[in-house]
């Protein structure tokens, strides 16, 4: 059988809306100017109308598939705490965890049927090596609850070693002009809450 | 120049760079980004077409006067357009024609899985299977060659994973074409039967010469030659193969995968202790394999359903699962797409799922959601334009056989435009009592915001001639049409009610912009002050009735600290129907 292990699988998670595909826009370009191969794989249509939405970025010397196996993912970046326990399963034992301690309640929880558990957050940290980040509050206070997203990403590329990569310019090159200077600031937020 | 692009931008940019002029498509996931990538490219007419049958004559039509040209489309768009595609077969072309199908092993966000690769054998036409984002790119400029050189269209089978994933592509520059010359040849393209026989019997010898083309292509290829087991495959099915494989076993990657090259096969399998077939879906490749006489683990080994991931193929060839996480699972609650707050369609459901005796006919569309709780305002849907039609022939039925049901269908603009307008005049014209509704949020919405023939832009954004629904449907003879606020829940119920007293075809036009649309000037000079305002809950008025979460929207739940109401006010979109559900007018507009 052949090894998995000479490539990087980071998993990113969260609701519709939440900013995932530009927080792995920004991890793929990052890691294909570095000069690894590199592949993302995201969902659109449906789904993403207020469902659960990945994005998978797999980067190594050659990378084949796109699409990160269960139990393949070296860490899992989640937008929402919900869905980080949804996606455990792709998770590899002895992966991290970065989650947003933010609470969306899915439609079920909504109407009642459904309870959102307390004890989401405790059930992470017990499965996997966990950072809990409030990045949606860090966000609000920066004023612009939107840049969340990059908060996480400077947390994940923190956690990932992966802090060589000129992000700077990489942020710069690819927000629009009048939000650089905010995303830059929220990127080198991220890193220092890891 | 070396670019991160995913496969529909490949498809786009390669397309660009064989020098097509001409490319038309209607939305659909996951084909939906290729047209809207063309449209950035200024050599290039690039445009929505009201289906995908229009999409592909306006492309067959281009490629006739001589223009390289390109249709793209979902893999059931493919269904709609196979009318045009399979006589386009017989002609030919003259400048090169591509014809790009999305297909959806995994029903991501399809109502079906059908394999698009059957097309190939079906119409007679040559295949390309691109793998990744450079050969999509790649396989798009050698398509056109081979369409001009072998006088057909090629049909480009991609996949969700191949058009929604990215990878590097080594990108070159576009090469004009020199148009080709058009000559009026009745012969190529006039199709009477005496005519038609005969592209016909050439389109045998055309296939058996394209049969060669493939035993040759670059794009069908032997890896690690010499191994005793080997495996076939083709399309995104050969990158999760390798990531299991990986260089234990021996290849043959087809990427010119129709007609099959049955020497390379043939080649390939003789020397064989086991052979491998990777291929999502249908056993496609399989057949060949086994009419070479060949034993083979294809569809008796791998399912012919959902996507063929590394984990699906390691677990069935090895018996083993990957390592995983133990954890439960218990908490984890299903987050189901939902209707976004602010959402047009709310009211409406809201009071259509109140209705007794009746059954919804739905469509392809967000709507579609209405079946879900807490709305239950859906009977069934099957495919574009099939509401009105559908809703028709049910009506006819009930009304003949005694039923006392009232059908109402229901619609959105863009899927009006598709395939709605024929089947509202089969309603009109055979006089079914149905009550038609179009959900008129001035976008194609779920496919990510595309243009229409009702939105008054073009693809590139470019202002167009706006075709008016209400106006439409009085020419077809439509006499009881009225328009309506779908965030009115009195309208909206009045209105319903109206449709249903009357013993004839009523349409209902619920027109209100898409929450989440970007707003042109038109809809803010007509939607005066939409999304703008935020709705509160008093607690002091609030009685838990809950009778405000009937509304199913995202942004009111109960707070379990107070419970009572409560709605968010970063979601709210402000268009009142909790407002208006609430008996206690507990939930007031925020500085009212």
């Amino acid at each position: 059988m052949n090894s998995i292990k000479k490539k990087k699988s980071i998993l990113l998670v969260g609701v519709g809306g939440q900013g995932t595909i530009l927080a792995s826009k920004l991890l793929t370009i990052g890691l294909m100017e570095h000069g690894y191969d590199v592949k993302m794989s995201e969902i659109h249509g449906m789904s993403q109308r207020g469902g659960s939405v990945s994005s998978q970025v797999i980067y190594g010397d050659a990378v084949h598939s796109p699409v990160i196996e269960k139990g393949g993912a070296d860490i899992l970046v989640a937008f929402e705490k919900m869905e980080a326990l949804r996606w455990m399963e792709c998770l590899m034992p002895g992966g991290k965890v970065i989650v947003n301690d933010y609470q969306i309640n899915p439609m079920p929880v909504i109407q009642e049927m459904r309870e959102y558990a307390d004890t989401i957050l405790a059930e992470i940290q017990q499965a996997a090596p966990t950072r809990v980040i409030n990045a949606t509050e860090e966000a609000e206070k920066m004023g612009n609850g939107k840049i969340m997203n990059i908060i996480l990403l400077g947390a994940t590329i923190k956690l990932m070693g992966l802090e060589n990569i000129d992000w700077e310019t990489i942020i710069r090159n690819n927000v629009k002009p009048a939000f650089a200077e905010l995303n830059i600031k929220a990127f080198e937020k991220g890193m220092e809450q890891v | 120049m070396k670019e991160l692009l995913t496969g529909n931008e490949a498809l786009a940019r390669g397309a660009w760079e064989a020098g097509v002029l001409f490319a038309s498509a209607y939305p659909g996931t996951p084909s939906t980004e290729i047209l809207e990538n063309m449209a950035g490219y200024k050599e290039v007419v690039s445009e929505w077409a009201p289906n995908e049958k229009v999409a592909m004559e306006a492309a067959i039509g281009a490629s006739i006067a001589g223009a390289r040209s390109m249709a793209a489309m979902k893999h059931v768009g493919v269904n709609v357009a196979a009318d045009p595609l399979f006589t386009f077969v017989y002609t030919g072309v003259n400048g090169g024609m591509v014809l790009i199908t999305a297909d959806e092993p995994g029903q991501h966000s399809s109502q079906n899985e059908q394999d698009n690769r059957n097309y190939a054998k079906f119409a007679k036409m040559p295949m390309f299977e691109p793998a990744t984002s450079q050969e999509a790119r790649d396989m798009m400029k050698a398509a056109y060659d081979l369409s001009e050189e072998f006088d057909t269209p090629v049909l480009m089978r991609m996949t969700t994973r191949s058009c929604h994933s990215k990878g590097i592509v080594e990108c070159g520059e576009r090469v004009e074409v020199a148009p080709r010359h058009y000559v009026k040849n009745v012969k190529k393209y006039i199709t009477v039967p005496a005519h038609a026989r005969g592209l016909r019997a050439q389109l045998e010898v055309r296939m058996e010469k394209l049969a060669e083309a493939s035993e040759n292509s670059p794009f069908n290829f032997v890896e690690n030659k010499g191994k005793k087991i080997g495996v076939i495959t083709s399309g995104m099915a050969y990158c999760f193969a390798k990531e299991v494989f990986g260089d234990e076993v021996a290849y043959l990657k087809l990427g010119f995968s129709y007609p099959h090259p049955l020497h390379m096969i043939e080649n390939f399998c003789k020397d064989l202790e086991k052979i491998y077939i990777i291929e999502e879906n249908d056993p496609i490749i399989e057949e060949a394999v086994k009419i070479l006489g060949f034993e083979c683990f294809g569809k008796n080994t791998f399912p012919a359903y959902g996507e063929l991931t590394s984990d699906v193929i390691r677990e069935k060839v090895y018996g083993v699962d990957n390592e995983m996480i133990d954890y439960s699972r218990e908490n984890v609650v299903e987050r189901p797409p939902i209707l976004c707050a602010g959402c047009p369609h709310r009211g409406l459901f809201y009071e259509l799922g109140k209705k007794k005796n009746v059954m919804v006919a739905g469509d392809i569309g967000c709507y579609t959601l209405g079946f879900a709780p807490p709305y239950n305002a859906m009977d069934f849907n099957i495919c574009m334009g099939a509401s009105i039609s559908a809703g028709h022939g049910a009506q006819q039925a009930f009304d003949r056989m005694g039923v006392d049901m009232r059908v109402v269908s229901v619609l959105g603009d863009s899927t009006f435009f598709h395939t709605g307008i024929n089947s509202l005049m089969d309603v009109l014209y055979n006089n079914s009592r149905t009550v038609n509704i179009i959900l008129d949020n001035r976008v194609t919405a779920m496919t990510g915001h595309q243009e229409n023939p009702g939105t008054g832009r073009h693809a590139d954004g470019s202002h167009a001639p706006v075709m008016d629904i209400e106006e439409i449907c009085k020419a077809l003879g439509a006499k009881n049409v009225r328009v309506i606020d779908p965030n009115d829940i009195k309208l909206v119920r009045e209105t319903l009610n109206w449709g249903l007293s009357l013993d004839e075809p009523s349409v209902i036009i619920t027109r209100w912009p898409c929450a989440i649309k970007k707003l042109t000037e038109e809809d803010r000079e007509e939607f005066k002050n939409a999304f703008e305002d935020k709705y509160a809950v008093d607690p002091a008025k609030c009685i838990t009735c809950k009778l405000c979460l009937r509304c199913g929207c995202p942004a009111v739940s109960i707070d379990k600290a107070t419970n009572k109401s409560s709605i968010d006010r970063s979601q709210c979109a402000g268009c009142g129907v909790c407002a208006q559900i609430c008996p206690q007018h507990a939930i007031q507009k925020e500085g009212k």
